[in-house]
Formats: structure tokens, sequence, C-alpha cells
């Protein structure tokens, strides 16, 4: 056991649903049958399930973290759970699923790498199915497992789930997806959720867990477009590193090699990197998404917000900008209206041009009448920034090819764009 | 494992490094909170990574009861001179002194709740503008949702219900005059993770965290430490015993286990097996069901 945890890797899924589709059933399951509940936690939930006078115990007590949460039964905010099997480490972003939670769901969706979206067995696809493929697709989220639940309500029939099945194949080629995968499951009773049903001797796939533990996730980083925004230059002042001039960041695309040829935009100066730290250790190469520090060979002036680039394989230099927004503000987008945004490790100011169209969420049908963007609303806007970005298309790339907009009289994130 | 992929130890850090570089971009004077724990520990470590080969660009605090174990404050100044780094310490006996907290009294008492006080007049008096903390969210279910950077209003409170949308790794720590923010860059790491950076990294920890040999009493089902400033009732008998701290934060509420773990090794075997969170032995959260989360609205980390 010592050393299983230098084999181990890191997936990050959101889970989407509302109140009764069970959704804080199948975490709990998850959790409760891969033992990564304590008994603290659980006679903390069974006497407040009984303080509650609920017959059983409510697992799903152990996701709603806030007080008003437990009061009102509902699920406010995106909460995170951890769990881990011998394999792989989970970090679960928790959200709720009502259409006034959008930005919640967008918020968990923006890191996650899969996506578990709950279909009641007896239900089928409904509206809500609809809303978290679609923001699923749109935040790129590289896998998605649909989980046929309830299916010990339809008397764990085939035909039900080959049927639902059938639908969301349908449904979902209008998505970017392009890992799709279908589960039959009771979360109640924990059919193929970490152990396999008896009661489904029909399906010869895996249990959820299982393909959690197993999915292939070491592409889902852009590991072909070299980017490397600088976050910080290092320059110790200490005598025996008295020349030493490092550029620290993080990787967002790529394989950077010691003695690349790279550019330095804005300025195009081209240079080659001379070395590759990762502190004390001097590393031959770094990769996506990996925190690093590099020194280049000639000494250029270079500062947080620029980008580091392969000199063939360079982002595009846009001022003129159209993104897909979810719109997180109280107050409406205001066309017209100046934003900061920051993308990468930049900042700069941004004038909203045009509201091209907004999408319905539910349909994706695009009203191009409704020009009105509130809390919650997705729509396609162009904007022009006061300074050029290095940006690649969200789908290349979700970190060069994400922003958030910010509103410059109150400070807060109010809304989360992706790049066309 | 594939060739470009990374361990999940090395994701984190990765992560963690990323956001304390944010902080010090984004902040003009940030400061890390350091109670000498094994979290705080790893975010040293992880902040000297980050701007190796040069200093640390910020000081540690330590928001100091005067109720620690002999062992944490040697480990602490020793710390700080090997990584040569600058350590305040903001002390809450002298918040007593100056009247602007009352000692609890009684069996329970515990100093832990007026280091709020003392932490947010310290970062007050030092016009630091951003906190950073090793706080996890996996530590207690208020914590669960906590952002990595969190907003705190000009009287140092948390609102949870009025977060900013935290998406990607796009950190907005865009602040009006008079307000501050708290960071946690191990936002994302487990007990268990923590371990095993530990030992991956060859990090140096507190005795405490080891068996050894102590004089112990059990109030509540809890084994606590004996130290001059608990008082004990008659009842409560001291007997020398074989434990470690799973948890180390002020002496009076913080419980021991009874373990033969001397090793890292044989700590993460231990709390692979345990049944019970490393808070549950914390009589600071077993005050009310949302102990945590009504202290973290008042400014507590």
């Amino acid at each position: 056991m010592s050393n299983q945890y230098l084999n181990m890797d890191l997936l990050r899924f959101t889970t989407a649903g509302s109140v009764d589709d069970g959704k804080s059933t199948l975490i709990g399951r998850l959790l409760y049958d891969s033992k990564s509940i304590f008994e603290d936690q659980m006679e903390a939930i069974e006497i407040a399930s009984s303080n509650k006078g609920e017959e059983k115990v409510n697992l799903a007590l152990l996701t709603d973290g806030l007080r008003a949460e437990r009061e009102q039964g509902i699920t406010i905010d995106v909460a995170y759970r951890y769990f881990a099997t011998p394999k792989r480490k989970f970090i679960i972003a928790d959200t709720p699923g009502h259409v006034q939670y959008t930005r919640n769901m967008v918020t968990g969706a923006s890191t996650a790498n899969l996506a578990i979206i709950l279909v009641d067995a007896r239900k089928r696809i409904v509206e809500q199915t609809k809303r978290h493929s679609f923001i699923a697709s749109l935040l790129g989220i590289p896998h998605i497992i649909y989980c046929i639940n309830k299916m010990d309500l339809v008397n764990y029939e085939e035909e039900v789930f080959e049927k639902t099945k059938k639908e969301l194949v349908g449904f979902s080629s209008k998505l970017t997806t392009k890992d799709i995968r279908f589960l039959p499951i009771s979360a109640l009773n924990g059919d193929n959720v970490v152990n396999r049903s008896k009661d489904m001797d029909w399906y010869e796939g895996s249990t959820l867990l299982h393909t959690l533990e197993n999915i292939h996730i070491a592409s889902d980083h852009n590991l072909i477009d070299c980017r490397f925004p600088v976050q910080h230059v290092i320059r110790p002042q200490k005598d025996e590193f008295h020349d030493f001039r490092g550029y620290s960041g993080r990787i967002a695309g790529g394989v950077f090699k010691k003695n690349d040829e790279v550019v330095l935009l804005p300025s195009g100066f081209q240079t080659k990197i001379k070395s590759i730290l990762n502190f004390e250790t001097e590393i031959e190469e770094a990769y996506a998404p990996m925190s690093v520090t590099m020194t280049l060979e000639d000494d250029l002036d270079v500062s947080r917000g620029d980008m580091i680039v392969r000199v063939k394989n360079q982002p595009e230099i846009l001022q003129d900008i159209e993104i897909m927004v979810c719109w997180m503000g109280e107050k409406p987008l205001l066309n017209k209206g100046k934003y900061t945004i920051k993308h990468t490790t930049k900042n700069v100011r941004c004038l909203v041009k045009e509201i091209l169209y907004k999408v319905d969420i539910n349909t994706l049908h695009r009203d191009i009448k409704d020009k009105i963007v509130n809390c919650n609303d997705i729509a396609r806007i162009a904007i022009r920034v006061t300074k050029p970005l290095f940006v690649d298309k969200y789908n290349d790339n979700r970190t060069t090819g994400s922003l958030i907009i910010i509103d410059e009289s109150t400070n807060n994130t109010v809304g989360a764009g992706m790049i066309i | 494992m594939n060739k470009y992929h990374l361990t999940h130890l090395k994701e984190l850090e990765a992560e963690s490094i990323f956001i304390i570089r944010e902080v010090v971009a984004q902040f003009e004077n940030p400061v890390l909170l350091f109670s000498g724990g094994k979290d705080s520990i790893v975010c040293h470590h992880l902040a000297r990574k980050a701007y190796y080969p040069a200093n640390v660009p910020f000081p540690l605090m330590h928001v100091d009861t005067g109720h620690n174990f002999e062992e944490l404050y040697k480990f602490r100044d020793q710390l700080v001179k090997e990584t040569n780094a600058r350590l305040i310490i903001a002390s809450v006996q002298k918040s007593i002194d100056e009247g602007k907290v009352k000692e609890e009294k009684g069996f329970n008492s515990s100093r832990n709740k007026l280091q709020t006080t003392t932490l947010l007049d310290a970062i007050e008096d030092h016009k630091f503008d951003c906190a950073m903390g090793g706080a996890r969210r996996d530590e207690e279910k208020a914590r669960a949702k906590e952002r990595f950077f969190s907003h705190r209003d000009d009287f140092g409170q948390w609102d949870p219900k009025n977060q900013r949308p935290e998406l990607w790794n796009l950190f907005n720590g865009k602040k009006n005059f008079g307000e501050h923010f708290r960071a946690f860059p191990i936002s994302n790491w487990t007990e268990m993770d923590i371990w095993q950076y530990i030992l991956q990294e060859k990090i140096k920890i507190p005795s405490l965290y080891f068996s050894h040999k102590r004089d112990c009493f059990i109030r509540n089902g809890v084994v606590m430490a004996k130290t001059s400033f608990t008082e004990t009732k008659p009842e409560e008998k001291i007997t020398n015993m074989q434990v470690r701290f799973r948890t180390i934060g002020d002496a009076t509420c913080t419980g021991a286990t009874i373990s033969n773990a001397d090793s890292l090794e044989k700590i993460i075997e231990e709390v692979t097996s345990s049944r019970i969170t490393e808070r549950g032995g914390r009589a600071d959260d077993k005050r009310s069901e949302a102990a945590m989360e009504d202290r973290k609205k008042e400014g507590y980390f």
C-alpha cells in the first residue's frame, strides 16, 4: 500500500440534478460504498435525520453544508466532495440543478473532466436532462456518463434502459462531447454504483465506480499547442543567483522542452528555453497543467500577462472577440456596457459591442429577438478589448479559451465567457 | 501511467502553487497564517517551491493562543531559522491583557474562539489585504463551499450566500478599500493527500504528530493532554499514555489519539483505516452542528 499513491491520478467530475432525481443519494452511495464516510459524520447525519423526523438516514444531509440549506432542504451553492480509491482521487463538484442555479452548474462544470447526468428511468428525457447536457457540452467537459437511475422502480427492465438510451443517443448527437456513456443504476439500492447489480444480469458493462476509475483522462489536456502565460517574474536579488531571471506560471497547453525555440507575446522576440525549474530540480520538459519556472537564453523584457509560445504554433492575437457568455450578475448584461475582463494572467477592459442571440437552454433554440441577458442566461456576444488577448478557441483549449467578466462598480464576477 | 500525465499529488501541487502566485500578483500585502500544524507547513513548503530561488515574498503570521505545546514553539522557530522566513506573532494573551476579549471560564474553556479578534486586529494593524491559510474543504461541511479566493467585508465577515462564482483557474481578487480576502491554496487536498505529500517531499513536521508517551486524561470520550494550562476535574485521572496528535491546535481543545504510529508510513496506514475524521477530536467543532459556519462568518479561519 505504502507507495500506491505515486501512481494515483486525479479525476474531477460534476453531478447536476434537482431535488428528487436521486443525486444526493448517488453521491452518498459513492462515498458510503467506497468507505469515504467516517463514523462521526455518519453519526451526525443520523442524529440530524431523526431530529427532522425522517425514518431513513438522509444521505443528502451529508452534502448540504450551510445552515440555510439544511433548514430549507435545498442546495444553494457548489459544494466540493472528495473521495479516493487505490487508483484515483476524485473531486466532485456537487451543483444544484434548477434553472435559477445555471450559474452554479457552469461553475462546477468549468474545471470538470467528466459529468454525471442522472435520468429518471420512469420519466426518461426531461427538460433538465437537456439543460445539463447542454451545459456539460458548452463547458467542454470531455466525458459524459448518463446514469439511468431508479431502475428498481421499472423492475430492472432492459427494455426501459434501451429505450432511454436510444432517445439519449438521438438527442446527444447535437452535442460536441465525444465520449458519452450509459449506465443503468439504482442509487437507492446501490445497483451498479460500486457493486454489480444482481437484478440486471443483462447489463454487461462496468459499474459507475469502475468506469470512473478507468476512464482515460490523460489526453484531456491539450498537449499540442504550447502556451505558457507568464504569472510572475522571479528575480532573487541574492549573490548566488545574481543574474537569475525566471518566468513562472502554469502551463496552459503543450509540452515545453529545454532548448525549444520560443516566441514572446506581445513583443514577438524569439529566443530559446535555457532551463525549466521545478523547485530545486532542473527538468527536461514540462507540460500542462504543471506549475514551473523557466529561464530564457536572452535577457528580454517579459512581464505578467505575457505569453511564451512556440514559433510555429501561435495563438490568435485578437481585440474583437466573440464569446458564449453565461451571465451571473444580478443586473442584466449591459449592451454597450464596459467591464473588466480576466483572461489567463491578464486584465483588460472591454466594451460589449453586440448581443447576437440568447440560447434557450432547454431547447437549444436561438432567440435573436429577446436580447435582455439576465442572471443564468446564456448568450452569444461580441466584445472589443482595450489590449490584444492571446487566445485559442475554447474547444481547443479550456484555459486560453476562457475568460471572466467583472463588474467595475461592485468588483463581482458577473460573467463566464467561452471564446468561439 | 502516460508520460504526460500528472499524479494526483503533482496536480494538486501545481494548482496550489498557481494560487499562491496569483495571491502575490493580485494583492499588495499578503500574509500566510501559520499555526505550526501540518497544513500550514505544507502551504509554506508550496510557497517556497513557488518562488525558488527567491525568498518567499510574504511573512508568516502565527496567531498564538499562548496555550500551544512546547514542541510546537520549538519547531516553529527552527523552521523560521532554516528557511529564512519572516515571522509575525499575533498574541491572544495581548488581546486579553488589553481587554479586547474576555477569557472563557470553567473546565471546557478555550482560547480558540478568542483567536478571531486577535486575527482581525493583526490583519488591520499590519494592513494585510489577503490572509492565506491551510484550510481544506474536506475538513468540515461549511468549508466544502468555501472558495479559493474568499471575499470578506470590512468587518472581516464571510457571507456564504453571496460568494463570487469561481470558474476555471481565473481568480478575481478585486476589492474595495477596507475589504480583504482570505485565500486557501490547499482547498482541494484531503488529510490523506497531505500525509502522502509530506512523505513524498520529506517535509519536516513537529514531533507531536508521531507516537510518544504523555500524561493525559479523558474528557467526554476525548483524550486530552495534561498541560500547565488545562484544569482537570477531581474525577479525571491522569495517566501516562502512548499517543499522537492528528491535528495540532490550541492544547486546551485538541484531542490526542492513542496510537503507536511513530513513522509517516505508519501514520498513513492509520489514517487509511481510521473511521473517524480528524476534526472528530476537536472540542471546538462539537459545540453545535453549525459551529464552524458561525465562527467562519465572524471571521475565524
